[in-house]
């Protein structure tokens, strides 16, 4: 009964959020912030899974998943701003020296693919280095990709330090959540794969790994590459969800939002990752603003309330959150259907028991 | 099957292994005693390429493998059972055998029933992580995951550390079982006594040299291995 009664529960599921975000798109106005987290969350969660593949499942500690995001995203949006918009958006540089452009999604292809290229060449002589090395090598690249992009000289591609913008964007909700359900899907065949097991055996125990005929250098390339894959393409649909976007952004700040959604949804846990990203983005976006404005009640004025207490309040949520729940809140396990019947039919069982 | 010649291991700095030959014959159970840092770990290691020789030359059934890649050495059918177990502790018990046949595509089915048939224990346990098996379970499952890439070779480094004696006999018991059904069978021991008893061949290696050969039998009853090795 299992597999057959989990694929339909799955695919109705899925169909209740789709049902549930096209409602929810009817009734609020376009702008509202509840829109605004959903959209978001599903560009966060496809970026926080990629890296969990990559930290949670192989074991390299990688701190590069914003440089990969920057490539992303200035791969879709130098190559699919309109021609006619080109004049206007490379003013500094003479309309810039693309002269085409290609439809969305074919951009949004070709961002996952640009950050595959360059995890593939980096990925050459850094993945050489372990744990705290490789964090540190990773680091950089995204810090000199960075700078890198907003040089002068490339202006004529990348617009030097100036915005792009004008490139095809969504509105729909629908796009992002599917966009990104569809990769994490391949992410989750990739991990359920024997790739997969092999990552998660080479997290355990590379010597064994190796001893077991697991290529360890193809193996960790690959775990790289696909992670930067997907986390390009999440690139890609910040891009659109931003409607601008500009190379200072994707700091390193960035890449340690996404690690906070990793570990507080617990290393190695798809489901983990995704549930943790809508949390992070709903409260820094939402939940927790109103700590940012003063309040009064009657004539007494809230203490600590200010503009910026609301970053203060985050912190020590992450604090408590790594002293007393290490593991996040997944730890590895995955949310799952059979999880879900397994909690109803134990709280049925108690229940009989108090009856 | 095997052939090891003049095999220069460096390791650390330190010459580990200093110019050693012997030879498996198939279908045997070979031994390579000898006390803590006399090389052994060294020279297993070597043979899957896990550290690169110096010199000298290892053949596998006719073919020079000295410095080829862990995983084309692992397809050609050699497998090292890790010191220490090195089982994967967050895969289940079939993942661990299963990563244990990565090399090949084909169906595992066969493969699986018959380690779990030299295991039973395993059977029952295919669905918990790794780690939360006992130390004799582990041993077993590691065993059990080298045999899964159908290896013509296994090579066994100190199956019996750690292991309670009864656990240790039990060990020994599938070591024989499994090279009655064909495998070849490299060991390396502390446990010198188990170890020249089960074996057709024996080796004894310090610091770093081959210092006596002999059949298992013979060895067992030598003046100066028992001095040595066996507390006698």
């Amino acid at each position: 009964m299992g597999k057959k009664r989990n694929m339909i529960l799955g695919a109705l599921l899925l169909l209740a959020a789709i049902l549930a975000i096209v409602i929810l798109e009817k009734q609020l106005p376009p702008t509202h912030i509840a829109l605004m987290v959903l959209k978001k969350g599903c560009i966060y969660s496809l970026v926080a899974v990629s890296m969990n593949l990559l930290n949670g499942f192989t074991g390299l500690f990688s701190l590069g998943q914003a440089g990969f995001m920057l490539v992303g995203a200035y791969a879709y949006a130098v190559l699919t701003i309109p021609v006619e918009a080109r004049g206007s958006v490379y003013m500094y540089f003479d309309g810039g020296i693309i002269n085409f452009s290609v439809p969305m999604l074919v951009g949004l292809l070709a961002s996952g693919l640009a950050a595959l290229l360059f995890a593939w060449l980096i990925g050459l002589p850094v993945l050489r280095l372990k744990s705290d090395y490789l964090a540190i090598a990773t680091l950089g690249f995204a810090e000199i990709i960075r700078a890198f992009f907003q040089w002068d000289k490339l202006g004529v591609i990348t617009n030097g330090s100036n915005m792009l913008r004008k490139y095809p964007t969504f509105n729909s909700t629908l796009f992002p959540f599917i966009a990104s359900a569809i990769c994490i899907g391949i992410i989750v065949l990739m991990i359920h794969s024997s790739y997969g097991r092999a990552f998660r055996a080479i997290r355990d125990d590379e010597v064994a790994a190796e001893a077991m005929g697991i290529n360890l250098a193809k193996h960790k390339r690959m775990s790289f590459c696909v992670s930067s894959f997907f986390a390009g393409i999440g690139g890609g649909l910040l891009a659109m969800y931003q409607g601008s976007i500009q190379a200072a952004a994707f700091k390193s700040a960035m890449t340690y939002e996404i690690l906070l959604i990793v570990v507080i949804g617990g290393l190695g846990s798809v489901t983990g990752s995704c549930i943790a990203s809508f949390l992070f983005i709903a409260s820094s976006e939402w939940w927790l603003r109103f700590l940012d404005s003063e309040m009064t009640i009657g004539s007494f004025k809230v203490p600590f309330l200010r503009a910026g207490f609301r970053k203060v309040v985050f912190s020590v949520i992450i604090m408590l959150i790594v002293l007393f729940a290490r593991k996040g809140i997944m730890g590895d396990h995955e949310f799952s259907i059979d999880g879900i019947c397994r909690f109803f039919r134990n709280l049925g069982k108690k229940k009989e028991v108090k009856s | 099957m095997l052939k090891v010649k003049d095999l220069k291991v460096n390791y650390g700095g330190i010459e580990a292994v200093k110019g050693i030959s012997f030879e498996v014959p198939e279908k045997s159970i070979v031994t390579l005693i000898g006390a803590n840092g006399a090389g052994k770990s060294t020279t297993l290691r070597s043979i899957v390429s896990l550290v690169k020789p110096a010199s000298g030359t290892i053949e596998f059934m006719g073919e020079n493998i000295t410095g080829k890649d862990t995983n084309e050495i692992v397809a050609k059918g050699i497998t090292l059972v890790p010191e220490g177990r090195k089982i994967f502790p967050d895969l289940t018990v079939l993942e661990n055998l299963k990563i244990g046949a990565y090399m090949r595509k084909d169906n595992l089915t066969d493969d699986l029933n018959w380690v779990y048939d030299l295991f039973p224990r395993l059977k029952e346990r295919h669905w918990q992580p790794g780690g939360t098996l006992s130390g004799g379970e582990q041993q077993m499952l590691a065993v059990a995951r080298a045999l899964m890439s159908r290896p013509k070779l296994i090579m066994m480094d100190e199956p019996s550390l750690g292991l309670a004696p009864l656990i240790v006999k039990g060990i020994f018991d599938i070591i024989k079982e499994i090279n009655r059904q064909g495998v070849t069978i490299l060991l390396i021991e502390q446990n010198a006594n188990m170890a020249l008893r089960t074996a057709d061949v024996g080796y004894v290696m310090e610091t770093g040299s081959i210092t006596m050969t002999g059949t298992g039998a013979e060895l067992l009853v030598n003046e100066q291995v028992r001095a040595a090795y066996l507390g006698k």
